[in-house]
């Protein structure tokens, strides 16, 4: 992977300058790799990583993992029915995966109620879907590669040979 | 006052930049580019094979030389690496990092007043370690010929007494590094006088422009070198406390001899670590390194920028600017930087008669590393 997006993925706010001194580039070149990654939607967006759990007051949201089994439509497969799925805003993330059944969703919602009449009214419903199993997650320890608990620093001494 | 420490331990020279080194880790808050070790933690699978070990009851000594799958591990390791070929039987001990193997190596060789040449700016240990095993260190300063110890320099200070030259590549505090052509004038000198090569290699794993030259692969080297390396560097692992040495048989079993009195064993902890480092690939060392040269790049480009003129250093994480400009001394530059910006940094002073230069390491944040070049930048602002 090219070191641009290395460093991107690990801190998105890192400047084109910065970069370009990083990797000893000029700073129209590593903007104009950075635009052409965002054309080529290599790079999808920029966003904040939120520990939602953190949030006082309203910040009760519920996350549900939706096993989905499909009958897929002839010609079609599965991208037409997982597009109807995956085109409800509560889907927050859609797979198509091998095993036992064949999409894996994430799904949220404010709460408990929410989520499972998405699930009895919106998804069940559907012609294709045959069948669903609905995982609450109850706890959050790593997401995207960070891991959200707070952690001690390590202490180094401050000043060593 | 009684007097019962020993003359040699006297004679030692305390450190001349301790009380600076206290007045940091008197201060809190400090932004430091004093620190002379990955900011890394070990990378997890090496510290879950540690865990792993003590809940299955490794607790125990192991053999003197170190267990013998981390030795055959070594062996293998720099085969694959280098072509470098080692017995896991009789040419490798593991050691408490190259700090005991390099004091271990100057016990084994050196009658009284036995010389070693000691290229400077260097690592503090060498010189005393030298004094204290009953030798004379030969300090060759280096500043004229780029921090590089040349055939010239290194003919000019050798005598009937010389046993031993002392390298360190990537260096400590420079960051300087020898091509392979560089290291073969070298071991010529070294060959013609019959000298040992006590090599610390442990920032091998930390070279960024060109790929890194052991010295006892050359051809003939072998059995004048001892080659010092470990995990520390490289793997972040430096407080697990695991190095070795690798060097001709009789050189290792009078080391074993001295390491068994004294040490016994590294604990077994460390090298079962050391053992999954080895096995699970060079992926997180790669990673590291990508990160350490990019900062890098950023550092020696800031300080130049600064007016703080820096070579740039070919590995390890340490930069290594000259504040001459400045008109101050290292200790006092240091001192000042630490008390009106809260950077810390280690004055040249630190690593022989360099007064004029101080260590910047590499090994922190981003974050902390735009912050302290932006505040060394205001510092020589407002003295302007």
């Amino acid at each position: 992977m090219d070191q641009i997006l290395e460093i991107l993925e690990k801190e998105a706010r890192r400047s084109p300058e910065e970069i370009a001194k990083m990797l000893k580039k000029k700073p129209q070149d590593v903007r104009k790799a950075i635009k052409k990654y965002e054309n080529e939607g290599l790079i999808v967006k920029y966003k904040a990583v939120i520990n939602k759990e953190l949030i006082k007051n309203d910040g009760s949201e519920v996350r549900a993992l939706i096993e989905v089994n499909i009958t897929p439509q002839k010609d079609l497969g599965f991208d037409r029915i997982a597009e109807r799925i995956y085109s409800f805003t509560e889907v927050t993330s859609c797979y198509l995966v091998s095993g036992t059944y064949d999409l894996l969703l994430i799904v949220e919602g404010k709460d408990l109620q929410t989520v499972s009449k998405f699930v009895s009214e919106k998804l069940s419903p559907l012609e294709n879907v045959k069948g669903t199993v609905t995982h609450f997650l109850l706890k959050k320890y790593k997401e995207d590669g960070v891991i959200l608990k707070h952690r001690e620093e390590n202490k180094r001494i401050a000043i060593s040979y | 006052m009684r007097d019962i420490i020993s003359k040699k331990v006297q004679e030692m020279q305390p450190s001349g930049i301790r009380a600076f080194f206290d007045l940091v880790l008197g201060m809190k808050d400090v932004i430091s580019l004093g620190v002379g070790e990955p900011d890394f933690v070990t990378p997890w699978q090496i510290r879950e094979a540690g865990i792993y070990s003590l809940e299955k009851g490794f607790t125990s000594y192991t053999s003197n030389k170190g267990l013998y799958k981390l030795r055959l591990g070594i062996a293998r390791y720099l085969k694959n690496r280098y072509g470098l070929k080692y017995c896991p039987d009789e040419e490798i001990l593991i050691t408490v990092g190259v700090s005991e193997a390099f004091d271990l190596i100057l016990r084994s060789i050196l009658e009284p007043h036995d010389k070693v040449i000691v290229p400077v700016p260097g690592y503090v240990s060498y010189g005393p370690l030298t004094g204290l095993a009953g030798g004379s260190p030969v300090y060759i300063n280096t500043k004229e010929s780029g921090f590089k110890i040349t055939p010239r320099l290194l003919e000019k200070h050798i005598d009937i007494k010389t046993k031993a030259l002392v390298l360190n590549y990537p260096n400590n505090p420079t960051g300087i590094s020898y091509s392979r052509k560089e290291l073969e004038a070298i071991k010529r000198v070294v060959l013609r006088h019959n000298l040992l090569c006590i090599s610390d290699e442990i920032y091998e794993d930390l070279t960024y422009d060109f790929s890194h030259t052991p010295f006892p692969i050359l051809s003939g080297a072998k059995n004048n070198t001892v080659y010092l390396n470990g995990f520390s560097k490289g793997y972040a692992m430096t407080g697990w406390r695991v190095g070795y040495a690798c060097g001709p048989k009789d050189i290792i079993a009078a080391m074993t001899k001295i390491h068994q009195y004294t040490i016994m064993c590294v604990s077994i902890t460390g090298q079962m670590a050391a053992c999954e480092a080895l096995e699970s690939g060079r992926a997180p060392v790669e990673e590291m390194k990508r990160e350490y040269k990019r900062r890098r790049e950023f550092i020696v480009e800031g300080l130049n920028k600064l007016g703080l003129d820096c070579h740039k250093p070919s590995g390890a994480f340490y930069a290594f600017p000259s504040i001459k400009k400045t008109g101050l001394k290292a200790l006092d530059f240091a001192t000042r930087l630490l008390k009106e910006q809260n950077v810390a940094l280690v004055p040249g002073t630190a690593f022989g008669p360099f007064d004029d230069y101080v260590r910047i390491s590499y090994a922190c944040n981003f974050e902390n590393l735009k912050e302290a070049l932006k505040r060394i930048g205001d510092f020589l602002a407002k003295r302007k």
